[in-house]
């Protein structure tokens, strides 16, 4: 228990102490974040692979309103707090090369983010889970109107509004629940246990999907985020496409699949179909554009759409993968935009076009850069295969028509990263590309680290699978469970 | 009682300091008379007393009695640098406020009739004046004389409607209206009802809820901004007190009668006060239209009368009074440098004055309600109690216009942090630093540890 309450408030303290240490902020947050990795770390090697809720931590909060501070971690939890703990240091190593206008705040901002994200993975007390569902869009918010780009304050309204639409018929959904449930209070065992009936659950379903659609985001939600990614800085969009979007998916395993399991049921040919219509057609944009930002992007929700494709074919194959694939997804998208942030540091354009025969100048960043697309691509041996195999054996054990369109992502996005990569890459130099000078200092050290653990977690994902196995097994034994006492 | 005689015996001593021309006694003074009057509100905790049948100090009265004492408190500390001369009728701002926060005080424990006539009249009337003190300003005058002719028209509704209770019931008395309505629950008279709505009438039109509204903008923008303060908060929160008192008190029985009006004047309320909000340039005028929109939610705890209601409304006003607390505060200040309350004059606010722009930033959060401030705790309480009877259609209007809240709210966060501007330091008076920093604390805590408000009433 202490540890998990560490765990949260130690990223809580930290922006605390952020905002004040003035210029060394960025020493003072790394050393913070690090010192979290590390005691992710230390729970993760002390954690039990198996479905119980460890390191649970149960306090009185308001107890008028039979709110509790009740978190807990499985083994889903435990990988997306190693998820998070791991990305926040490597996203402050790469703001290094950034000299941001008041250091204090952008570090203090990203770790109470940090605070909020782990709020979200590990509550086990539905109130507590908005509070951390809203405590962690504040600080991105802030982080991506101020130190954004073009355009940013209108990009980010919309943004804006549109998660907390999302995040507020969540609200309503999570009130109706506390009504319902005759103990009054949000835990979450207890909304497990309710006995909904279909009406009823179709309508909690949509409450918490349309939160979570926005959030991940599921075409037709989706329309703010390529925006987003192009405006916000480059760690605002780290955050959100690494870390940030798993709330959404998270969201659904934990909170839809097990307490309106027929309301998904009802719904899920209709989210999947949703979920491939996104993958076809953020690919089919991802090809047309030019920055390669915005592919990226694009990228990005072909990608989400394929694990969510993968949670709702209601299989273990499907949600193991979609396990796998969040940490996946999670290293490469942060690897691209790395990379991206490079070259713009060094040209001023992320324009593919305008872009070319970087290889040359910069070997290893050439290197760095190929493995991070194969392994976006999918490639047997790096982090995005292992995911994404099982993800398209979940959806084809759910219907092949479905797997066979979805597979198509694999082939779409070859096809576009690898273009990508040639254009930016490899062919003629020009007067934009001569003087690139190859990675250095911190630069070569994120690089490196992502690229290791593509390559490990592709050639030995077994932990990973092994963490999650068993509480991804107990949660569908749930869900079936609790669909056939309805019948 | 004691609490109404130190609030009126300290205007006195006030409007003589005043005589006397001792202008720098005046805040000291007032300080320890409303420290006073607070000590005696403590003390009056779980008292339940009752005052020759007129008015009644239970913990209702007493727990808003204190929000309304800690406002004005805090508003009195907003008076360092305000005036600029002598001529400014120091004294007579003082003297006026303190009388009417005596008024509010019956208003919030009156147990009979009579009694919020009167106190309703004692706060009124100060406020007539208050709104029209700048005498020699145009739109100070309009909004006196605009705030007089529907404050007046307002209490002739409100006066028809207490007679013709009268008549139905024979007393002013709450108890015994109660007692009434229990007892002939099958055979009220029938010029109860009317009595009931017109009532109703009279206190929307005091409350500022549509389409009774029309004087708010108009008013709120052309009083002098430390009186607008008063008026939308420590007022605002009284005449809800009223409200409640009335409504969820003896008219309770006839909640079925009462409540389809009072539902289109919230949804109306709610509409209007958040769409007009959006489109306003000017902040003093944006805080008017959301002042309306928040009337709208206090109106809304009462569509569903359950054991938690008047607490509920507590909790949502004193969220409500800080953060506007905060907000008018900086705004006095930004007109102090820049003459002007439009928007674009906290353009780039927050990068002289990060701590002002980040107080002003947590007002807006709060008023928008977003975890982990009071706001949002205000409106989570005013939802989970209208869908404890599962209005989720209410509910569902409710949380749009919560949306379009954000809207606007964020728009001051956009102009303080994210818009190039002028770049001007201001000069913050210690005093405000208190104002802010204790409405900081308090919409804070209320907002992450806000059990110890939720069992006050």
């Amino acid at each position: 228990m202490e540890q998990l309450l560490l765990l949260i408030f130690l990223p809580l303290a930290g922006a605390i102490i952020t905002v004040f240490a003035g210029k060394s902020a960025k020493i003072v947050s790394t050393v913070i974040s690090v010192a979290s990795l590390g005691l992710a770390l230390f729970i993760a090697c002390n954690f039990i692979p198996n479905a119980s809720t460890q390191f649970e931590a149960n306090l009185p909060w308001i107890a008028d309103l039979g709110i509790r501070f009740h978190a807990g971690i499985d083994g889903i939890s435990m990988l997306m707090v190693l998820l998070t703990n791991l990305l926040v240091p490597i996203i402050i190593f790469s703001s290094y090369r950034h000299d941001y206008k008041n250091p204090a705040a952008f570090y203090a901002l990203i770790l109470f983010m940090q605070a909020g994200l782990l709020l979200v993975f590990t509550a086990m007390d539905a109130f507590l889970f908005y509070i951390g569902w809203e405590a962690a869009l504040i600080p991105i918010y802030f982080i991506c109107a101020f130190w954004g780009g073009k355009d940013r304050v209108r990009i980010n309204m919309k943004f804006f509004v549109y998660t907390i639409a999302g995040s507020l018929f969540m609200l309503m959904g999570i009130i109706y629940l506390y009504l319902q449930n005759p103990a009054h209070n949000f835990d979450i065992q207890a909304f497990y246990a309710l006995n909904l009936d279909s009406a009823q659950q179709g309508w909690i379903f949509w409450a918490f999907f349309i939160a979570f659609a926005i959030k991940m985001p599921i075409f037709p939600f989706h329309t703010w985020q390529p925006d987003t990614y192009t405006a916000a800085p480059t760690q605002g969009t780290m955050l959100l496409s690494g870390i940030m979007l798993k709330m959404g998916i998270y969201g659904v395993i934990r909170w839809l699949l097990p307490i309106v399991p027929a309301g998904v049921q009802d719904w899920s040919c209709l989210a999947i179909v949703l979920s491939i219509i996104g993958i076809v057609y953020a690919s089919i944009i991802a090809f047309t554009q030019k920055d390669a930002k915005r592919l990226v992007a694009y990228s990005s929700i072909a990608h989400v759409g394929l694990i969510s494709a993968g949670i709702f074919a209601l299989n273990q194959q499907g949600m193991q993968g979609a396990m796998v694939q969040m940490l996946s997804h999670g290293i490469n998208v942060v690897g691209l935009f790395y990379v991206l942030d490079i070259i713009f540091s060094r040209t001023k354009t992320n324009i593919i076009e305008e872009l070319g025969g970087i290889a040359k100048s910069a070997p290893q960043l050439a290197i760095t850069f190929l493995i991070i697309v194969l392994g976006t691509v999918a490639l047997p041996g790096t982090n995005g295969f292992i995911g994404e195999f099982l993800l398209l054996m979940g959806v084809y054990n759910y219907g092949i028509w479905a797997a066979t369109i979805a597979g198509l992502t694999i082939i779409f996005g070859a096809v576009y990263m690898l273009r990508m990569y040639q254009n930016v890459m490899l062919g003629k130099t020009n007067e934009l590309t001569i003087t690139f000078t190859d990675i250095q200092g911190t630069e070569k050290l994120v690089l490196y680290i992502i690229c290791a653990l593509i390559i490990i977690l592709g050639v030995y994902p077994k932990p990973i699978l092994h963490l999650t196995e068993a509480s991804v097994q107990h949660l569908l034994e749930q869900v079936n469970q609790k669909l056939t006492s309805v019948k | 009682m004691n609490i109404i005689i130190t609030i009126s015996i300290t205007a006195f001593i006030v409007l003589y300091a005043g005589l006397f021309k001792a202008n720098k006694a005046l805040l000291p003074l007032t300080v320890v008379g409303l420290l006073t009057a607070l000590g005696f509100t403590f003390a009056a905790w779980n008292g339940n007393a009752v005052h020759f049948g007129m008015m009644q100090t239970d913990n209702f009265a007493l727990a808003f009695s204190g929000v309304c004492i800690i406002g004005t408190l805090l508003i009195f500390l907003l008076t360092q640098n305000y005036f600029h001369s002598k001529s400014d009728n120091i004294a007579e701002y003082y003297t006026l406020i303190l009388f009417a926060l005596a008024g509010i005080i019956m208003m919030v424990s009156y147990k009979n009739m009579a009694m919020l006539f009167v106190g309703l009249e004692i706060m009124s009337v100060s406020l007539y004046i208050l709104a029209g003190i700048r005498k020699k300003d145009f739109a100070s005058n309009e909004a006196s004389l605009k705030y007089f002719l529907m404050g007046a028209f307002s209490t002739g509704f409100l006066l028809f409607g207490i007679t013709l209770i009268y008549g139905a019931t024979g007393s002013f008395d709450l108890d015994k209206i109660q007692a009434y309505l229990v007892d002939n629950s099958k055979a009220v008279s029938p010029i109860f009802y009317p009595g009931v709505i017109l009532m109703m009438i009279g206190l929307c039109f005091k409350v500022g809820a549509a389409p009774f509204h029309f004087w708010t903008p108009d008013v709120y923008e052309g009083s002098p901004t430390l009186i607008t303060t008063f008026m939308s908060t420590v007022v605002k929160t009284a005449g809800f007190a009223a409200f409640l008192r009335l409504f969820a008190g003896p008219f309770e029985p006839l909640h079925d009668f009462w409540v389809a009006p009072l539902i289109v004047i919230v949804c109306l309320t709610l509409f209007i006060g958040n769409v007009t909000a959006l489109f306003q340039k000017n902040f003093k005028r944006m805080l008017a239209y959301s002042s309306i929109s928040h009337a709208g939610y206090l109106l809304f705890s009462l569509v569903v009368i359950g054991p938690h209601t008047q607490n509920n409304v507590l909790v949502y006003a004193a969220a409500y009074t800080f953060a506007s607390i905060i907000a008018f505060a900086v705004l006095i200040l930004v007109k102090q440098k820049t003459g002007s309350d439009s928007f674009e004059s906290f353009n780039g606010l927050g990068k002289k004055n990060p701590l002002v722009a980040l107080s002003l930033t947590i007002a807006m959060l709060s008023l928008a309600g977003i975890p982990l401030t009071a706001g949002f705790i205000g409106k989570y309480l005013m939802f989970l109690n209208v869908m404890g009877q599962y209005k989720t259609l209410l509910v569902g209007f409710a949380v749009l216009n919560a949306l379009v809240g954000f809207y606007y709210y964020f728009k001051v966060i956009v102009a303080v942090w994210f818009k190039d501007g002028t770049e001007t330091e201001l000069s913050t008076p210690a005093q405000y630093k208190i104002v802010l920093a204790v409405s900081v604390a308090i919409t804070l805590i209320l907002g992450i540890y806000p059990a110890i408000i939720l069992n006050l009433i």
